[in-house]
């Protein structure tokens, strides 16, 4: 096929532009048939519409990554807190502890067992713990110093009762039989100090939501900005697009495809940096088991184990991330076009 | 008066609360005509060109481009207009991050068009344009000339009705200038009807074609 076959062959328009373009031809035009240039040359892929690798972009990216992580370590951090001051609620609120104080003339020993065996024959209870004298000579060495006789102070003798559920059970027959039967015995059902852990509880759970809301807030907006930057320097293909006659519909989803490509991108180096954080750490809790540090941060913050809810949370907050970042640009997409007509 | 492939009718524009920049523009641009649009800097080119590729809408009056009154078409309707409207740019503005074949070929790729159906036709402008071997060049590195080819092969890719060309000699040498002229008549005669927007006297005398001439917002026609 020869040019001036082909040409003609398209309604003149070719023709006419050959005609008064003969001059610019170079040689490796004139010597290229279309065919030729169709099948010899480098195959011409399409680009994307959006510049993939624009330098607005990877500062986005980089902004997104960084909010991401901080977003997820917080969330991560609420969460750990949440579930370790439900235990620390739960462990105490399982515990009930019975006191058998001395009295002139009693058998203590005797005492103890009674009171054992009333509380062992009460519904709902579980593991029941009597201290013996020695143990308590030793809950005291601390305070009072080694090698206590404990037959000359009058120390009352403690019995950890856990009971089977957290549900919570009427301890007020317990106690009723525990005081006539058992002599000098008392019942503590730690409500006191179940009251002061509910609302420390209460307290660092809220602190911690308010903190992850903060947190968010700050993402979302840092987000929409960094977006919006990055989509001001595409404005001059916002017009060029709407000026061939692109409908408003298709230059917003070229956009909101590609930021939220970005959006995830961003989310996933950010969140999946954190998830592995917390994963390490979940595996060196785990190693220093047993030494003064770990079991100290494990009372405090369990085996930082984020558990399946926590990676799911954070998961959803790197989708949640995306879809702003997409909206975004969506939203600068319908402005930039409002003002280009 | 005859309905005209585009016509005007007593349309005026201002921006915001300003001052009208354009006034009681009345006139009409013929099927396969051929025409200038010139006037001093600040006359109101610009806004003009903006009316006629319906990127603006008139604060008055009434504008009907092929036989439709804008007023009452919707966004992507007028989208789907513009398609039959092919614009050139004085600064090109050609996309730096596509081909030059990938920017001939965007008015197809934003009509959903497989690249397959029209990959042929684009390679041929292309060659027909003296592009063929700059195919893949990145528009950075293109010459003025080769810059202001490939925005014009942009614009007639899709076979336009209608094509505007504002200032697009301002950047190219006489010689450039005096080919390009050419081409934008020889497109008038396969069928293209032609409006330049320009300032350059010496271009205008190079082809004897009806005038719209612009001053302070009012228009003024030389048949």
């Amino acid at each position: 096929m020869t040019p001036g076959v082909s040409c003609c062959t398209r309604a003149g328009y070719m023709c006419t532009i050959e005609a008064s373009m003969t001059d610019y031809r170079t040689d490796q035009d004139q010597n290229i048939t279309t065919q030729q240039a169709m099948t010899g040359l480098p195959t011409l892929t399409e680009s994307s519409i959006v510049p993939k690798r624009s330098i607005a972009g990877r500062a986005l990216v980089a902004v997104i990554a960084i909010m991401s992580f901080l977003a997820s370590l917080t969330t991560g951090a609420v969460l750990l807190v949440r579930s370790a001051a439900i235990d620390w609620q739960s462990d105490v609120a399982r515990e009930i502890t019975i006191q058998v104080r001395p009295t002139p003339g009693g058998d203590l020993e005797a005492e103890v067992a009674r009171a054992v065996e009333i509380a062992r024959a009460f519904p709902g209870i579980g593991e029941i713990r009597p201290y013996s004298k020695e143990e308590s000579a030793r809950l005291l060495e601390p305070w009072l110093g080694g090698g206590l006789a404990l037959d000359e102070l009058p120390v009352p003798r403690m019995i950890v009762v856990k009971l089977a559920s957290s549900d919570g059970i009427d301890l007020a027959p317990l106690r009723k039989i525990l005081t006539e039967r058992v002599t000098g015995a008392s019942l503590d059902d730690h409500h006191a100090w179940i009251e002061r852990m509910r609302a420390m509880a209460r307290t660092t759970i809220l602190g911690g939501v308010g903190l992850l809301i903060l947190m968010l807030a700050a993402t979302v907006l840092s987000v929409i900005f960094a977006t919006r930057g990055a989509m001001a320097a595409n404005r001059p293909i916002i017009e060029v697009l709407h000026f061939i006659g692109a409908k408003n519909g298709f230059i917003a989803n070229q956009f909101q495809r590609h930021f939220l490509v970005l959006g995830l991108e961003g989310g996933m180096i950010g969140g999946g940096l954190a998830m592995l954080l917390f994963s390490a750490a979940n595996i060196a809790a785990g190693m220093s088991v047993g030494t003064a540090g770990g079991d100290q941060l494990a009372a405090l913050f369990g085996a930082f184990a984020l558990g399946i809810g926590g990676y799911v949370a954070i998961i959803v907050q790197i989708a949640l991330i995306a879809v702003v970042t997409a909206s975004s640009s969506r939203w600068t997409v319908d402005r930039t076009l409002e003002a280009v007509g | 008066m005859g309905e005209g492939l585009v016509r005007f009718e007593n349309v005026g524009l201002r921006y915001g609360l300003g001052p009208e920049v354009l006034r009681d523009l009345s006139f009409q641009i013929e099927p396969f005509s051929f025409q200038f649009l010139t006037g001093p800097s600040g006359a109101g080119k610009t806004s003009l060109l903006r009316l006629l590729f319906l990127s603006l809408r008139p604060t008055r009056g009434l504008i009907s481009v092929f036989s439709q009154d804008i007023a009452t078409l919707s966004k992507d309707s007028l989208a789907t207009l513009r398609r039959r409207i092919g614009i050139v740019f004085q600064e090109f503005r050609l996309l730096d991050h596509l081909t030059t074949y990938e920017n001939v070929a965007l008015p197809f790729r934003v009509m959903g068009k497989d690249e397959a159906s029209y990959r042929g036709e684009v390679v041929e402008l292309l060659h027909w344009v003296g592009l063929g071997h700059r195919m893949g060049a990145l528009p950075p590195v293109l010459s003025g000339g080769e810059k202001q080819r490939a925005a014009i092969a942009r614009a007639v890719i899709s076979r336009p009705q209608l094509l505007l060309a504002d200032e697009p000699t301002g950047n190219v040498d006489p010689n450039l200038a005096h080919r390009l002229l050419r081409l934008f008549i020889e497109l008038n005669k396969s069928g293209t009807t032609v409006l330049i927007a320009t300032h350059d006297i010496n271009l205008m005398d190079q082809y004897d074609a009806r005038r719209l001439v612009l001053h302070e917002g009012r228009i003024h026609v030389y048949d």
